[in-house]
């Protein structure tokens, strides 16, 4: 009896915190603050090179006279965006920038999203074509890949073995610009060039480093490593600084200035290439209040005014949506590193 | 009869020993370079790491604890060291290898009050404080990493210099060793360590301090978590916020294949030596072997289910041998 | 502290039943609710209740044989790659075409297989521990997963398929009824049947437990079968929500899990805990997360509040009970009649 009593006191708690729900009910929107908001979602936190991307689409929104919100997961995982990205469709926010951590795994989410009439697009590490408008590429895929392998054939000479250090074996734009890579090699410029490997170091440190150390193990020849991830390029960095295997063993790729500085400056790695992810954000925020506006809808051939960066049309993606190209990729070496490293 | 005991006791740790053999022909076979002098020198400059901290792992797990703070403690030190180099260029490199430890020594001694003075389960304690002290790291950090060029030569020395031609983490990591093979099987408290995990009660009303000791351990277990978090970084040149995320579950596989008992009071250094050995040897040879990346957790998988039984089966084997020979 | 007289009546007062764990549960949860509120005013809509829980119940299907491992006294910590397995070959034998509701019993097929695997390893081979014997199949299921799909994504699945995972009935979410059923099928299970008192009795002392005739190879084997299955249902869940998997999926799943079964106060030592106490912290934690989330808190800044939540629970409720109950010393509490166990977590 007293049980009974108990559980129905429980209950009776329970629902009277509830009440003022029922009595809201799913038409009150609550006190909408005046203003729109504008999100973006990257891959995880602690990463400097998404909170430069962040901050650079924060300024260009805060620029346009609206609110940014920046979210990131702790875990670089799928689920854990999911989330975030179901907390900002409660907020009613205008539009959401998805750096996705899944190619597909978000498309029910974001199409939730637009179906509640919020812009979804994605930037750098994009989602699939049913899921968002357009897409917000940092530059050309197909041109990322070629320049990586016809930089590793200049700095080898043009023959020997090449191996590719990647992140995860998930990362969509990984895999495009391996895909890239690899149709360049097919070329007959690159008889003497021979891809021996893919090793994966995750994106995590140590792993990178146990790959970078099993490439030059099993492969006595190599020649060059092509590392288009930032963890991966920097560990494969320190590895050949340790041994000591500057200007026999090369390296380039994609990595941030501020982590290559030392082996840039040490002749470890002649070149590498990036882009300035504060653009890359500022572009996003420019393309997600002309979504908003209704100036594009992201089909080919919209144009558009990016605030400082100029005019910008959309093109056809390689994946059969849309995208929005920053620009070329930027080239590091020794004669610009200096400048660079302080920046990002 | 007291010389075929410890025979057998040996026999736990012999197995593990063919095993480890075995599985090192194996790779051997699969790829020529894999037993050479330089890949050796990789295997246990990047074990010597996993090595110290395992060797505070052991002492938690044989008070019946368990710590999984151990990656965010490592992750918190290293990065405070890190962002002082970067401050302060010309700092001595064993002034910061103080700094880590003292930090990892703060967070372990906070660990242990909790754990030992509040009866808080070590689980609850120290999942707790994973998460704290992750989010202080990226807190201090503002998100922001150290990257090579901020640290000095001298601090990023502290893992690749070598003495005598043999690097310096693998000096770091035997000097540990052996002071703890010293400390816990020669020494009053190390031997209680042993006491307080066998059977606690009995423990205390002998009137061994069990709050303390078990306060000392996870406040020793954080201090080489600091030292090996400053060890990391100068290592890999590069401090983030999530260094080092789900180590603790290497770690903790690491003394568990080395026979630790995870229910305490049980397990030999020689054993934990060994358990660690096999875990790099599997980090280490995996991208070696020729096989699609693909593969390399499932083999990492079975391989360690396979060294885990082999003890157990030769164990019993053993248990078996013991019985027989005993006169009855 | 334990009462010696022949006629031990089990005195029972107000004090000593507010005192227990889960009300100051109930406490948190309300205070979470209030919290949520007065930060964002999204927050309190129908919405919100009924639309949150889609969000963190895939994972809630595993804490209910969570706890009941925990209070065994062991742990497992393979659940997620058991969900990754089930996940991926349900996707895989779908486009290789199977019929979805066929595809759907594979999966279940597959999580309770993963469980039979973990609980066949911890009875033939008692000497090892379950944190052993669970990490080796962690890492060996998904390391199958990987093998099996690489790094490809596997989907396509059909409209309805995504509706279990989205969609309601009525305004009731179909993930919420499903796990209505499960919650109440386990509490019974756990409260009302001779199966849940063998699983009390082991945790608190399993040697004893066996040679009072408890088949405890049996006890653990269903446990672990349990989980299994449970996997798979978060697997289906977890695969419908995302439209498509991958071998990553569900990756710290099990720290999340071990944390809400621990929250809701099941001693990781064994032998205590109630039903209750998990689900609360489910709703808890899950509420937590939307509630601060809305109002955009970082990524960091929450980690450091659940981790304080966790301790800070723990602690006051030890605080509590050093004067009135100090934790009985185990070899004491094998010898001198235990209290009932599961009645309540002092």
């Amino acid at each position: 009896m007293r049980k009974v009593i108990i559980f129905a006191v429980m209950v009776l708690a329970i629902m009277a915190i509830a009440l003022p729900a029922f009595a809201g009910g799913a038409g009150e929107k609550g006190a909408a603050p005046a203003g729109a908001k504008y999100a973006i979602v990257f891959k995880n936190t602690g990463n400097p090179y998404g909170d430069k991307q962040m901050g650079g689409f924060k300024a260009g929104i805060e620029e346009q006279g609206f609110q940014a919100i920046l979210r990131a997961p702790d875990q670089p995982t799928a689920e854990a965006q999911i989330q975030i990205l179901e907390q900002l469709i409660s907020q009613k926010v205008a539009a959401i920038c998805i750096v996705g951590n899944d190619k597909d795994a978000l498309q029910p989410v974001l199409t939730k999203a637009k179906n509640a009439g919020i812009k979804v697009f994605s930037l750098d590490s994009g989602v699939n074509p049913a899921s968002r408008l357009t897409h917000v590429n940092q530059a050309d895929s197909e041109k990322i890949g070629r320049t990586l392998i016809q930089a590793a054939y200049d700095m080898i000479g043009g023959k020997g073995d090449i191996a590719i250090l990647s992140a995860t074996s998930q990362a969509t734009n990984q895999n495009l610009w391996i895909d890239y890579m690899k149709k360049e090699l097919t070329d007959p410029k690159y008889a003497n060039v021979k891809l021996v490997k893919v090793a994966y170091g995750d994106d995590i440190r140590d792993k990178s480093v146990s790959e970078a150390e099993g490439l030059l193990q099993s492969f006595p020849n190599l020649k060059c490593i092509i590392a288009p991830t930032t963890v991966g390029i920097a560990a494969a960095g320190k590895v050949l600084t340790d041994k000591g295997l500057g200007g026999k063993v090369f390296l380039t790729g994609l990595g941030l200035p501020s982590e290559m500085a030392t082996y840039i400056e040490n002749g470890v790695c002649p070149y590498m290439f990036l882009w300035n992810p504060i653009d890359v954000g500022y572009l996003g925020s420019w393309v997600a209040t002309a979504l908003v506006t209704g100036k594009i809808t992201g089909a080919v051939g919209d144009k558009f005014k990016a605030g400082r960066l100029g005019d910008y049309t959309i093109t056809k993606a390689p994946d059969g949506g849309t995208e929005v190209l920053l620009g070329p990729p930027f080239k590091f070496d020794k004669a610009n590193i200096a400048d660079w490293k302080t920046v990002y | 009869m007291r010389r075929s005991a410890s025979f057998s006791e040996s026999f736990r740790e012999l197995g593990l020993l063919g095993f480890i053999v075995i599985v090192c022909v194996i790779f051997q076979i699969r790829n020529h370079n894999f037993l050479t002098l330089s890949n050796i020198r990789d295997l246990l400059a990047n074990t010597a790491i996993l090595s110290i901290l395992s060797v505070g792992m052991m002492m938690v797990i044989l008070t019946r604890g368990i710590d999984l703070s151990i990656g965010a403690t490592l992750a918190l030190a290293g990065m405070i060291s890190a962002l002082t180099v970067n401050s302060f260029r010309t700092i001595s490199p064993v002034l910061s290898l103080l700094q880590g430890t003292a930090v990892g020594l703060a967070v372990g001694a906070v660990i242990g009050l909790v754990i030992a003075r509040f009866n808080v389960l070590p689980i609850i304690a120290t999942l707790g404080f994973m998460n704290i002290i992750r989010g202080v790291t990226y807190l201090v950090s503002k998100g922001a990493w150290v990257s090579s060029y901020q640290m000095s030569d001298g601090f990023k020395q502290l893992a690749t210099g070598k003495v005598l031609g043999i690097s310096n983490l693998i000096i770091f990591a035997v000097v540990i060793n052996v002071a703890f093979f010293y400390f816990i099987n020669h020494m009053k408290t190390g031997r209680q360590i042993y006491a307080v995990g066998s059977n606690p009660d009995a423990a205390s009303i002998s009137g061994i301090p069990r709050t303390r000791i078990i306060f000392l351990v996870y406040a020793v277990m954080g201090a080489l978590s600091g030292f090996a978090g400053v060890l990391w970084v100068a290592k890999f040149a590069s401090a983030q916020g999530d260094t080092a995320t789900g180590y603790e579950l290497s770690v903790i596989a690491a003394a568990v294949l080395g026979g630790v008992s995870i229910s305490g009071g049980s397990g030999k250094v020689s054993g934990l030596i060994l358990g660690t050995i096999l875990l790099g040897i599997l980090n280490n040879a995996l991208p070696l072997i020729n096989v699609s990346p693909f593969w390399q957790q499932a083999i990492q998988g079975v391989v360690i289910l396979a060294a885990v039984l082999t003890n157990v089966l030769v164990k019993r084997n053993n248990q078996h041998f013991a019985l027989r020979k005993r006169a009855i | 502290m334990m009462d010696r007289s022949i006629r031990a009546v089990k005195v029972w007062s107000w004090r000593t039943f507010f005192f227990q764990w889960e009300w100051l549960l109930v406490l948190i949860f309300i205070a979470v609710n209030v919290v949520n509120s007065t930060l964002s005013p999204y927050y309190f809509t129908m919405d919100t209740f009924l639309g949150t829980p889609m969000s963190f119940l895939d994972k809630a299907f595993l804490v209910l044989p969570m706890t009941m491992v925990i209070i065994l006294g062991n742990i497992d910590i393979s659940v997620g790659s058991s969900v990754a397995l089930s996940a991926v070959v349900m996707a895989v034998t779908y486009n290789a075409g199977l019929p979805m509701p066929l595809a759907l019993l594979v999966c279940l097929g597959v999580g309770t297989t993963c469980g039979l695997v973990n609980g066949i390893l911890m009875t033939k081979f008692k000497e090892l521990s379950s944190v052993i014997v669970t990490l080796a199949t962690m890492i060996i299921f998904r390391g199958i997963a990987y093998v099996i799909l690489t790094d490809q994504a596997s989907g396509e699945f059909p409209k309805w398929y995504s509706s279990l995972g989205w969609g309601s009935i009525g305004k009731v979410p179909i993930i919420l009824i499903v796990f209505a059923v499960c919650a109440l099928a386990f509490g019974l299970l756990l409260h009302k049947t001779s199966f849940g008192r063998k699983i009390y009795g082991m945790g608190n002392n399993l040697t004893a437990s066996r040679y009072s005739g408890i088949k405890t190879d049996s006890v653990i084997m269903i446990v672990s079968v349990l989980t299994g299955l449970m996997a798979g249902f978060t697997a289906l869940f977890l695969t419908s929500r995302m439209g498509s998997t991958r071998p990553n999926v569900a990756q710290g799943y099990e720290l999340e899990v071990i944390a809400m079964v621990v929250l809701g106060g099941v001693s990781t030592s064994g032998g205590k805990g109630r039903i209750v106490g998990p689900l609360l912290a489910i709703f808890i934690i899950g509420f937590l997360n939307y509630g601060l989330g809305l109002v955009n808190i970082q990524a960091q800044v929450l980690l450091i509040i659940v981790g304080l939540l966790l301790i800070l629970s723990v602690l006051v409720l030890n605080i509590r009970f050093r004067g009135t109950q100090r934790a009985v010393p185990s070899a004491v509490k094998s010898v001198a009649a235990p209290e009932q166990p599961g009645e309540s977590n002092s």
